[in-house]
């Protein structure tokens, strides 16, 4: 942006000039509604006041015409701010289609993050410039908010569900990560960094540091762990149903209904595995919630992603790792209900 | 002393009426009645106050150095607690609703008085447990409980502290149901519907939020303890409840509750604008209909407090829509009041003092609100300090300017004893100053990126902070002179007429005090609500009757 006023903190997003403008055009509104209605009540108190103790003033009624219009005008502006602060909202809330996928993960008083190639990070998270970054939210615990002032982006990170929140970074730099949801004694401490970087630097960042596998080659030895593949056979012949290809895909529910299988769908099934029963299966899935951490079953749900379509999928780790960090979701996963 | 030799020729009023503890915490005189809630809510004003001492004094530097985080998140929780439930609720509806209600329409007492003095005691059961809960040990989890914070990780007394507030919100059903039925079953002849002072029609709107809307949070506050005891899964996503829901059931009261704060102050307003400027309220009917309009609408937007909780994007529309709509009535009170002041003859006495900072404090207040209703921009500054500050200047800006307006201007009637006008008005100079310099550096350090509820911050908020903290020592010597004087003035202070300001209202058509049954015979209502004329000022006693009680001194 142009214009660095100085109580306006950073823009470092393609969505914080979005912000101010509607901002600023607040802030002048309310000068010229309050300087008006002051200057008026203060010109009337002068020009009004009381000249003798028993001064009875002409009385004035009303008028329809002064209600009506100051009715109408402000419903009319108050509803032209509501489509304008609605219209910047929906670039929030619809996360775009190519984007680098982070997992983030709230927990008192601390942020996770977790990038596709395995890169795990505590309280910083190092991103590239001009690229569109989403995040899929999860807490361990309370709820927790997510919000980078610079980019003038927030959402709840709320236990039970996943959130969704997306960034496209304008600036490098270090920029400061608040939880702004109160969650607890150390709530003041549950700070970071979002380190907005140049492409190349970025790409240095990325190689350097010793990282153990892909978030999908991790899921998928949680996955061999927990024995799910014993149900989940990859030639489809297991109680449980294929999970090859699943990911985006509409899946049919006994009884009729059909959903789309996105994070909160697979997240669902694994805690709550009786909630929706895929058609022609049996509920015999034992639930799984507290066996492991949100974090592992982001790994989980990203090894699920990574698997292709059905035959030659499953098995190998580096096939695995390819796809997840491709990161190109087939479809935006939405925010659960 | 000159106050002993006052006392020649008592007339008998409410206060002298009979004497010792009994007469008054048995009493069934809603004036009475009044007075031990302006005591009780006096008590917790203050304390709620001392907590914000706390608060501003931690926060004169970044780093978190006087008190523990633990005892930083205890402290504002209890501020929240102590100032929402136990004084911004009750304190206009319970202390001059309370004394004025039946005044003003006519009638002898409140409809159910026995009911009355009830739900007084209802409030200092809850108030004082809430206290000693408080107390002894403490809450941590924001005046919100916001789940699964509240229901399954605080340690602390959440349990004897939402009793306090479920066993409270009883004697708030019970003060709007007893002016519910009063206001339409009492009035005298000839008080019409819309002959009544617009101060009866917002406490009417107040009361429906009251009884429509404080069983809900009492309901709310139960499921909380059944989840916290029985480990019944309502909130906590571990057991299979949903954290969201609470906040659906929290704002469906909490957000009405901010009228049942605002409501009677605009009715006071309502008073003191048109009796400080001799004129009929201009729109009577617009001011009176936007009353209840606040109240219906007021039940529909409650949504506007989760736009970043992962709520749907179509209710978040829905919410923020009417929540605009929900602004419409406010603004056409406030430009009803300025009409009033066309050609008005305009005192500049406390009262109108008070009632221009109200609506200095509640136009910022309200237009900061159209920021915060933006979806998009709300995403920025929810649960930053900008929602702190637009908080407090409605509530604190709004809801006190207009309470301790209202106490200046019943203030003859209710002790019968004038305050010292210079003080008054000195008073009111220093609260409006000390307000804007506590809260407004507030909604700059809001916008900058400060959260709310953080013990440290960043170096970079600490002057707007310390502005604030400064303001905030300005704003409490500025409560605490009016507390002085009005105790002064109730032994010292000139002997009031039965009509001082003059006004056509029926408070002051009886004397000051009144006495106990209100009014020597039942009034009958000729004229309309604010009818200034030369006849009304005529006939209307405005200074003290000499031979009655010589204002001596």
């Amino acid at each position: 942006m142009l214009w660095q006023l100085p109580f306006l903190p950073v823009q470092a997003s393609t969505f914080a000039g979005r912000v101010d403008t509607l901002f600023l055009f607040l802030v002048a509104l309310t000068i010229v509604v309050s300087g008006g209605v002051a200057g008026l009540e203060f010109y009337f108190a002068v020009k009004y006041r009381r000249r003798t103790p028993d001064e009875v003033p002409p009385q004035v009624h009303g008028s329809m015409k002064l209600e009506v219009i100051w009715t109408v005008i402000p419903f009319i502006v108050a509803m032209g701010i509501f489509v304008w602060g609605a219209s910047v909202y929906f670039t929030l809330y619809r996360a775009p289609k190519e984007a680098l996928e982070i997992y983030v993960t709230g927990k008192q008083w601390m942020w996770r993050f977790q990038h596709p190639d395995g890169q795990r990070e505590i309280n910083e998270l190092h991103v590239p410039v001009g690229r569109r970054v989403k995040l899929l939210m999860a807490s361990e615990d309370v709820i927790h908010a997510f919000y980078v002032p610079a980019f003038r982006i927030k959402n709840d990170v709320v236990p039970g569900r996943y959130t969704t929140t997306w960034f496209e970074a304008t600036k490098s730099g270090p920029f400061d990560l608040y939880c702004a949801e109160y969650c607890g004694t150390n709530h003041s401490g549950m700070i970071g960094k979002v380190h907005v970087m140049e492409p190349a630097e970025y790409q240095a960042w990325l190689s350097g540091g010793a990282v153990e596998g892909s978030l999908a080659s991790r899921g998928e030895k949680l996955f061999q762990e927990q024995a799910c593949i014993t149900c989940h056979r990859a030639d489809a012949q297991g109680r449980g149903p294929l999970l090859n290809g699943l990911f985006g895909s509409r899946v049919a529910l006994q009884g009729g209904a059909t959903v789309i299988a996105d994070e909160a769908y697979i997240r669902e099934s694994i805690v709550n595995p009786q909630a929706k029963i895929v058609a022609g299966f049996q509920p015999l899935m034992p639930t799984f919630q507290g066996r492991f951490t949100e974090e592992r079953m982001l790994e989980l749900i990203a090894y699920i992603k990574s698997l292709g379509a059905p035959p030659q999928a499953g098995t190998s780790g580096a096939g695995a790792q390819g796809a997840a960090s491709g990161v190109a979701t087939p479809r935006p996963s939405q925010t659960p209900k | 002393m000159a106050a002993e030799t006052i006392h020649t020729s008592p007339r008998v009023h409410y206060i002298n009426a009979n004497y010792g503890w009994k007469s008054w915490l048995f009493t069934r005189d809603h004036k009475r009645i009044a007075l031990l809630y302006l005591a009780s809510v006096t008590l917790f004003f203050f304390l709620g106050g001392a907590y914000a001492v706390a608060l501003r004094l931690e926060l004169l530097t970044p780093q978190g150095d006087l008190v523990s985080a633990e005892t930083y998140n205890k402290l504002f929780t209890a501020h929240g607690i102590l100032m929402v439930f136990f004084f911004l609720i009750p304190a206009i509806p319970a202390v001059l609703g309370n004394f004025l209600v039946p005044l003003m329409i006519g009638a002898r007492d409140l409809a159910f008085p026995r009911i009355n003095l009830l739900s007084w005691y209802i409030y200092m059961v809850g108030g004082l447990f809430t206290l000693y809960a408080l107390i002894a040990g403490g809450v941590d989890t924001g005046w919100t409980f916001y789940t699964p914070y509240s229901s399954a990780f605080s340690n602390t007394h959440v349990l004897a502290v939402g009793i306090g507030i479920f066993i409270t919100g009883f004697s708030s059903i019970l003060t709007g149901l007893n002016f519910i039925v009063t206001i339409h079953t009492m009035r005298a002849p000839g008080m019409t519907w819309f002959r009544l002072p617009l101060f009866i029609w917002s406490h009417y709107a107040t009361s429906l939020i009251m009884i429509l809307g404080t069983p809900v949070i009492a309901i709310t506050v139960l499921l909380v303890a059944l989840e916290r005891i029985l480990k019944i899964g309502l909130f906590d996503p571990a057991l299979g409840g949903d954290p969201v829901l609470f906040q659906h059931l929290f704002w469906f009261y909490s957000h009405p509750a901010v009228y049942i704060m605002i409501l009677p102050s605009m009715g006071v307003i309502s008073e003191l604008v048109s009796n400080m400027t001799r004129k009929q309220i201009f729109g009577y009917k617009f001011v009176a209909f936007a009353s209840i309009a606040i109240a219906v609408f007021g039940f529909l937007v409650w949504g506007h407090h989760l736009f970043t909780s992962s709520q749907s994007i179509y209710a978040g529309m829905i919410f923020s829509i009417l929540s605009y709509a929900v602004s419409v009535p406010s603004a056409i009170k406030v430009f009803n009041w300025t009409a009033t002041l066309y050609k008005g003859s305009i005192s500049y006495q406390t009262p109108m003092l008070y009632a221009f900072g109200f609506i200095g404090l509640f136009l910022i207040g309200g237009m900061t609100g159209l920021f915060l209703a933006a979806l998009g921009l709300d995403v920025h500054v929810h649960d930053t300090y900008f929602v702190v500050a637009h908080f407090h200047y409605i509530m604190v800006g709004g809801t006190v300017m207009g309470y301790l307006g209202g106490m200046h201007y019943w203030w003859p009637k209710i002790s019968g004893r004038m305050y010292p006008e210079g003080w008054g008005r000195f008073s009111a100079l220093v609260i409006f100053v000390g307000f804007n310099l506590t809260f407004f550096p507030q909604f700059i350090a809001g916008y900058m990126g400060m959260p709310r509820r953080y013990y440290a911050y960043a170096p970079d908020f600490q002057v707007l902070n310390v502005m604030s903290t400064a303001g905030a020592s300005i704003l409490g010597v500025g409560y605490l002179i009016p507390m002085v004087y009005f105790i002064w003035s109730m032994r010292y202070g000139p002997v009031a007429a039965a009509n001082p300001w003059p006004s056509p209202s029926l408070e002051w058509q009886t004397s000051s005090p009144p006495p106990t049954e209100n009014f020597e015979e039942t009034p009958i209502v000729t004229w309309e609500a604010y009818q200034f004329d030369e006849q009304m000022m005529a006939s209307s006693q405005r200074s003290a009757v000499s031979d009655e009680l010589p204002a001596s001194g």
